[in-house]
Formats: C-alpha cells, sequence, structure tokens
C-alpha cells in the first residue's frame, strides 16, 4: 500500500482539481487535453522506460485511435481500389473506443513484428517512418478523412446511467473525469504489467539483454507484445481526443507532439510509474502558464531549458530525483529527531 | 551426458573454435581452462545456442542440440551462467531469483527451490527485497549461481565465475560450485584462474586457440610441463 501512496495521493489531488479551479472552461480545457496527452504518454514509457525501445512515431498509434474512433462514429462511403465501395453507418462512440484500441494494438503489433528482430536504432527508424506515412494517408486521402478539412462534428462520449437513460458528455466537467477514469486504469493496468512475469522480461531486456536471453525470454515475442499493449493504450488516448475535441485533422499526426510525450517521460522519470504523470502534468500545463507572459515560440525556449536545469538536477527525472531525496532525509531523520518512549 | 564433435564456431570473419571435441560425463565437474581469447566463452555459448554452428555437433544426453533456440537448451536442463554482468542490477534480488525461473510452469516446486537457495545462501535472503545492483561483487556472484539453480538444471555452464572478485570470496565460491556438483548436478567450468579450475575439477580441458590441446585429470594437468610453464607460473 506504501507504495502505490504517492500515486493515491495525486489520484485524490486530481479528482479535487476542479473544485479548485472552479467555474473556468479554459483552465479546465487544458487540463483535460494535458491529460489525454499524459496517458499517451504513460503508453510510450511502458516501452521507452520499461523496454528502453524509443518509439519516435507514437503519435501514429495516437492519430489512429482519434480517427479510427472518429470515423467509425460518423460513418463513412469510400470506394476502394477496383470500384469496390464501402460504406459504413455511424456507431456509438464507445464501438468506436474500442475499434480504436483494437487496430492501434494490430497497428502496434505490425510495427513491433517489422522491427523487434534487429531492435535500437531499427525500431527508432521503423516508427518514425510509420507515423509520416500514417499522416500522409490522413492527408490525402480526402474521400476518407476530409484531408486537410478535417473531420468535425465528432460525437461526443455518452454516459448510460441506471434510471435516467443516455446523456452526451457534451461538457468540460464529466469529460474532464472520464480522462481521469481511463488515465488511472491504464495506470493500474502498467502497475500490474511491471511487476509480472511479463513485466520482468520487459526490464530484464532492458537492464541486461543477453542475461535476459539465457534464463529464457524470448525477446522478439516481450517486446512486440510490449509494443501492442502501448500502442493500444495510445489509441485509447487519441480515441478520447477525437471525441472530446469533436473535430480531427491530420495535425494529430505532428512530430512535436511526439517529442512533447518523449520530453514527459524522460523529465518526469522513464521506467518509473508516476514519471510520465508528473512529467505530463507538468509539461502539459507549462505553455498555460506561460501564455500570458509569452509568444509560444519563446515558450518553446523555456520548455528546453526547464528540461536542461531537470537533467541537471535530476539526471533521471523529476520522480526518481524526489524519491531519492525522500530517501536520503528518511535515512539521516533519526538521528536529529528524539524519540519519545512511554511506558 | 554431452558430447561436443568438431565445433566449429565463429564471430564474422573470426573463428573462434576450430574443430573442438569434448565430452561431460554425468555428475561430474569438468574444468575448460585456457588464455583469453582460446574461445572458452565461445564454447559455452554454443551450447546455449546463444551463437550459431558453423559445423560440428552438440548432444546432450544423446539429443542433437546444435543450432536449438536457446529457451529449448535451457527447457532440456542446461543452465548458463555468463560472464560479466551477472545480475539484472535495477531487479531486486528475490526478482533476479524468479528470472531464473522464467520458464518453469510449476509454482509450487519453484518457491520450494527457492526456499532451499535462501537456505543456501543466507545472504541473499537477507537482502531479497534490495535492489541486486547494490550488492557486492560476491554477493552478486552468489545471487547468479541461484538463479542459474532456479531453473532446476541438470547441467550448469559457469563462465568466469571468479572474475573480478577478491581471492578469499573466489575460493568460497568455488566450494560453492564443488557442493552443486556433489548434490548431482553436472557442472562445465571455465575459467581462467587455472590452477583453482585444474584442483577443483574431476576432469579438464586444456583450450589453445579454438582446440583442445589437453585432456585429463585436473592433477594430471596441473603435472604437465606445458601447462605448468604456460598457465600455473612455472
Amino acid at each position: 500500500m506504501n507504495r502505490h501512496l504517492p500515486a493515491l495521493a495525486l489520484l485524490a489531488a486530481l479528482v479535487a482539481l476542479p473544485l479548485a479551479l472552479g467555474n473556468e472552461p479554459y483552465l479546465l480545457n487544458a487540463v483535460i487535453t494535458t491529460g489525454i496527452v499524459t496517458i499517451a504518454a504513460m503508453s510510450l514509457n511502458l516501452l521507452l522506460g520499461f523496454t528502453g525501445q524509443l518509439s519516435l512515431g507514437h503519435i501514429a498509434f495516437f492519430g489512429i485511435g482519434a480517427y479510427v474512433s472518429a470515423l467509425t462514429s460518423l460513418g463513412f462511403d469510400v470506394e476502394l481500389l477496383g470500384g469496390f465501395r464501402v460504406v459504413h453507418e455511424p456507431w456509438p462512440p464507445a464501438i468506436g473506443f474500442g475499434l480504436a484500441v483494437l487496430a492501434t494494438g494490430a497497428c502496434g503489433y505490425l510495427v513491433g513484428r517489422l522491427s523487434f528482430r534487429v531492435r535500437g536504432a531499427y525500431f527508432v527508424i521503423v516508427t518514425i517512418s510509420f507515423a509520416e506515412v500514417v499522416r500522409l494517408v490522413a492527408l490525402n486521402w480526402v474521400e476518407l478523412t476530409q484531408g486537410p478539412l478535417a473531420l468535425t462534428g465528432i460525437p461526443p462520449f455518452s454516459l448510460w446511467l441506471p434510471g435516467l437513460g443516455t446523456t452526451p458528455l457534451r461538457t468540460k466537467l464529466p469529460n474532464y473525469y472520464l480522462v481521469l477514469v481511463v488515465g488511472t486504469l491504464c495506470y493500474a493496468l502498467i502497475a500490474r504489467l511491471v511487476r509480472s512475469r511479463f513485466g520482468r522480461a520487459m526490464r530484464g531486456l532492458k537492464e541486461n539483454e543477453s542475461l535476459a536471453l539465457s534464463v529464457g525470454i524470448n525477446a522478439t515475442r516481450t517486446l512486440t507484445l510490449a509494443a501492442v499493449i502501448s500502442a493500444a493504450m495510445a489509441g485509447a488516448a487519441g480515441s478520447l481526443y477525437a471525441h472530446y475535441l469533436r473535430i480531427i485533422d491530420p495535425d494529430v499526426f505532428l512530430f512535436s507532439t511526439t517529442v512533447t510525450m518523449v520530453i514527459m517521460v524522460v523529465g518526469g522519470g522513464k521506467g518509473t510509474l508516476l514519471g510520465p504523470v508528473v512529467g505530463g502534468l507538468i509539461f502539459g500545463l507549462l505553455p498555460v502558464a506561460l501564455r500570458p507572459v509569452m509568444v509560444p515560440e519563446a515558450q518553446w525556449m523555456v520548455f528546453g531549458l526547464v528540461l536542461i536545469v531537470i537533467q541537471f538536477v535530476m539526471p533521471r527525472g523529476i520522480v526518481p530525483g524526489l524519491a531519492r531525496l525522500a530517501t536520503l532525509r528518511r535515512t539521516s531523520a533519526p538521528a536529529r529527531v528524539p524519540v519519545e518512549v512511554r511506558p | 551426458m554431452l558430447e561436443i564433435r568438431d565445433l566449429v564456431c565463429g564471430y564474422g570473419a573470426v573463428t573462434a573454435l576450430k574443430g573442438l571435441s569434448l565430452t561431460v560425463e554425468e555428475g561430474q565437474l569438468v574444468a575448460l581452462v585456457g588464455a583469453n581469447g582460446a574461445g572458452k566463452s565461445t564454447t559455452l555459448r554454443a551450447i546455449s545456442g546463444l551463437i550459431p554452428a558453423r559445423s560440428g555437433s552438440i548432444h546432450f544426453d544423446g539429443r542433437d542440440i546444435t543450432g536449438t533456440d536457446p529457451r529449448k537448451v535451457l527447457a532440456q536442463g542446461i543452465a548458463h551462467c555468463p560472464e560479466g554482468r551477472r545480475v539484472f542490477p535495477q531487479m531486486s534480488v528475490a526478482e533476479n531469483l524468479a528470472m531464473g525461473a522464467y520458464l518453469r510452469r510449476d509454482p509450487t516446486r519453484v518457491s520450494a527451490d527457492l526456499a532451499r537457495i535462501y537456505g543456501e545462501f543466507p545472504r541473499l535472503a537477507e537482502r531479497r527485497h534490495q535492489a541486486a545492483g547494490t550488492l557486492s561483487g560476491g554477493e552478486q556472484q552468489m545471487l547468479a549461481i541461484g538463479r542459474a539453480l532456479m531453473s532446476r538444471p541438470r547441467l550448469v555452464l559457469f563462465d568466469e565465475p571468479s572474475l573480478g572478485l577478491a581471492p578469499n570470496i573466489v575460493e568460497r565460491m568455488f566450494a560453492v560450485i564443488r557442493a552443486i556438483c556433489d548434490t548431482g548436478t553436472t557442472v562445465l567450468l571455465v575459467e581462467q584462474n587455472a590452477f583453482a579450475a585444474l584442483e577443483l575439477c574431476d576432469y579438464a580441458y586444456l583450450l589453445e586457440t579454438g582446440r583442445i590441446v589437453l585432456a585429463g585429470k585436473g592433477s594430471t594437468l596441473i603435472a604437465d610441463p606445458h601447462v605448468r610453464q604456460a598457465y600455473l607460473g612455472g
């Protein structure tokens, strides 16, 4: 229990956060989008932090999730090669969410299978290329994706409550809690995974690959499974994004968002459970805090500066740095604090 | 139990083993000694299936395991204790031991084996929740041995277990390896510390540039003038 105390404290703070923000739609909106990107950062951390494989195309899974979910709920009518026509009637967003998870999981499998026989730099290159190809498809397959005109009018998620029927989540507050619930589930799933036999295999490959192979770990299969779970999680985040913003265009595939996610993971502490969450909140909300005082271009400079400072002060990221401070204080504390003994 | 015939192995353009043949009898402690670069580690890596054989064969219990997948070799009962970085540094001692049983599907016997290993190495039991990277060199080697035993092997391949350890710890570690053999597990030991290995073993092979040049009982090799001059300092 003690191990999860910081996470539970953070969860409690996040549950109470809307009360503190009051009726500030601008801030609430910033927190929701930050939360969605943080889920994607958590999924990236599963690969980068726990298996050591860097996916520089992670935004592709996020974007595919967004498009699959949006198209499922909007419906489409396209003509494929050879005059074959595919018509799809709109389905509820919840099904879109499920299909987004499945489709991105399948993409993760494909990318993993293609690149994990060789790993390392090859995986980085395959993921970058994959993201670029997917972006070009989204941009140019106008009949399906509307290209740069964007997919608009995406329906929001709706909630079914016994006695109340279904209510669409049009306002910000319920969307905030939806993101929080999905984020918490993803966090719990990752926490469970990394402690399992599969998690030991992932971490073993990162810490000492030759030893991991000698104890019988199947590297390709382990890394591919990690990529599937990671991609599916990023796809879930993309689906949340599509149904919250209710408009998406090929800009969801921007490379800079992948960079932001990497900064969140590395700054927060890769290979830790809380790292991407803390990093996600800090680097997600930093632009909001800076917005009144400087233009976006200058914000990126501050971004870089903050990251450099973090890397200097806490080379392994914020969360491991703070954890170290806490243990140092704890181990030196008994010498100073007198212990009162009562009979 | 293990029979290697005319094994040829290499890395790229380099041929590390040039027709190596050796036999390990069941229940024995066999030492493979030789200089740096003679091909000792390559031999173990070839047995484990970590590198392919170019020609020749490796038989284990009469079955051909040449070019078999490392996982299948392990499942047949051959555990490899590689040299150098021996543990998963950021994992706890308990997790490192669990890694040794990665392929096993019999949880009750795994926990019994775990209890046995903690009994044999009380230091590991004390530090079971500590990260393996924070252990001393000797403790890490004991952990590596414990991990190898967790797969319930019938043959353990030890690669340079004395490397980088303090002399008094080396002695204790060799005693542990002898005890492992005496309890019925066959051992193939690769060592640069030729004298200690030859004293410890039942049978020994001397490897020079990819070929076995001498074989016999440990005491026979110690008495050999060539071995004395080249490996035991005169």
